[in-house]
């Protein structure tokens, strides 16, 4: 059963973890950052984070150096650092954009973050120590609209954007004031910043919907995106850039995320977490539904049943409006919890029904009996 | 007796059209199972999707209108079954398109079409009605 913490009845619309685990930063659909500390076996709310002037879209908190970056529909970001007396302070960064910031996300090695706006364009920051403040470089070629989505790969450099142009690209963020050149990968070897490593398009034949996520595997090699038309796909650089699509049944995702380097877990408008594997052909495939813990009734009336729902709401017809996941309305983010990429063994999942639910793969594995594990 | 003889109208009447167990030329071949999946399958592989001219979309719209509706209520499951989910997802366009303009008795066709093709191919299906650029 997964461990599910409620926020209240506002949606979630982004979230992240510290390092350990012990601390939660939350967006409750507003211009406010929440801080939730888990002390003596319960969540306490710890701090308000108040800065921004309009929604916040993107929270993310670099596990090492201890530092949140924020982003947010009033165009810009704040990077907030922690005070001797546990005060979260925030600095400003200009991110010189003219449209709202949509997502943000820490490099792996925490020296600078990726925002992604709906001026078409990526803002790539890092920290001057010359001037003492952040600075921002532009990725803008050949991004056609709003940038949704982001994420880096492993080596610090690449950077993947999913876009409303109904695109993927992998684009080189290096800077070369903060970091050495990098070597050369399976996404290309000359690496200068804003150069487009490789473009997919989120569909075969031109069509298909917005990008709303997108993840590199653990190794770098892979890159998953989901997309409106309620598709997933994954591509493969060590491959040839080979792209495997499914089109699913299912509503449209939000969010995906690699748990292994053959495994990823999608999760959206349907309201349950999804679970892909990659086989040995490079072929994705759908491997089950995580949210197999509460199944309706399918005995269909029961007299208790019947009474109660005539007691409580003065009805007798006993069909339930509320639905047979844990999350009973659409999962905007996934977040890994336990684990890296390579291997996770825990995940978290937000939603607009303000509930945080953590999902544990060990006691997952009996609702997945009979699926194989690589 | 004289009188209702002498008007020849009557000869200009069709009497055969009154007539219930007329030959009509419709009722020949169509009706036949395997032609009418056959046609539904070549109509949707050839669907012009890319197509920028209008008058051909209506005219394979037209074409797959009368396949549809064509197809006994009994015999769709079957012709879903047969059909891959690429033509399914295209099938569900034409199926929106269809309710667009209805004819007599053509909406309620195409709801049993509808509630066949979204037991096999799910909701997703019909987000990409919704979310393709490619109109049919």
């Amino acid at each position: 059963m997964p461990e599910s913490l409620s926020f209240g009845i506002d949606p979630i619309t982004a979230h992240a973890w510290n390092k350990d685990r012990t601390k939660l930063a939350i967006s409750p659909n507003s211009p406010e950052v929440h801080i939730y500390h888990f002390q003596r076996g319960e969540w306490k709310l710890e701090e308000i984070l108040k800065e921004h002037d309009l929604k916040v879209t993107g929270i993310d908190w670099a596990p090492n150096t201890n530092r949140i970056v924020t982003c947010s529909a009033d165009r810009n970001a704040y990077v907030w650092t922690q005070s001797e007396e546990k005060k979260w302070k925030p600095t400003l960064v200009l991110l010189r954009i003219n449209r709202a910031a949509t997502c943000v996300r820490w490099s792996p090695l925490e020296n600078k973050f990726a925002v992604g706006s709906g001026a078409r364009l990526i803002s790539v920051c890092y920290f001057e120590k010359e001037n003492d403040w952040w600075v921002s470089k532009h990725i803008k070629k050949p991004i056609r609209s709003t940038v949704t989505c982001l994420d880096w790969h492993p080596n610090d450099v690449l950077l993947a954007a999913g876009s409303t142009d109904f695109k993927v690209r992998v684009f080189s963020a290096y800077i070369k004031e903060i970091e050495d050149r990098p070597v050369s990968t399976s996404w290309g070897s000359k690496m200068p910043l804003g150069l487009m490593m490789a473009e997919f398009s989120n569909s075969t034949n031109g069509a298909g919907g917005w990008v709303h996520s997108v993840n590199f595997s653990s190794s770098g090699d892979r890159i998953a995106w989901v997309g409106h038309d309620s598709s997933i796909s994954v591509a493969d650089a060590s491959k040839g850039m080979a792209v495997s699509v499914i089109r699913t049944d299912f509503l449209p995702f939000l969010a995906c995320l690699w748990v292994s380097e053959n495994r990823l877990i999608a999760a959206g408008h349907g309201c349950c977490p999804m679970l892909f594997e990659v086989n040995e052909t490079g072929k994705v495939q759908f491997a089950g539904k995580l949210d197999a813990s509460l199944k309706k009734e399918s005995s269909g009336v029961s007299a208790m049943k019947k009474f109660q729902s005539l007691d409580r709401q003065a009805r007798t017809e006993t069909n339930d409006t509320s639905l047979g996941t844990l999350h009973q309305n659409a999962i905007t983010s996934v977040c890994l919890h336990t684990g890296n990429k390579a291997n996770a063994t825990k995940f978290s999942t937000a939603g607009v029904d303000g509930l945080l639910a953590i999902w544990d793969f060990n006691n997952l594995e009996s609702a997945m009996r009979g699926l194989k594990f690589n | 007796m004289a009188k209702n003889t002498s008007s020849s109208a009557f000869r200009k009447i069709d009497v055969d059209q009154y007539n219930e167990d007329n030959y009509k030329e419709d009722d020949c071949g169509e009706s036949q199972s395997p032609p009418n999946i056959e046609a539904l399958k070549t109509v949707l592989r050839n669907a012009p999707i890319s197509s920028r001219n209008q008058m051909v979309k209506d005219a394979a719209l037209n074409v797959v209108m009368q396949v549809l509706l064509s197809v006994k209520s009994s015999q769709i499951e079957e012709a879903v079954n047969a059909l891959d989910r690429d033509h399914l997802d295209i099938l569900m366009k034409y199926i929106y398109r269809g309710f667009e303009t209805p004819s007599e008795g053509s909406s309620g066709q195409l709801l049993a079409w509808h509630e066949k093709v979204h037991a096999v191919a799910g909701v997703g299906c019909i987000v990409r009605v919704l979310t393709d650029k490619k109109r049919v």
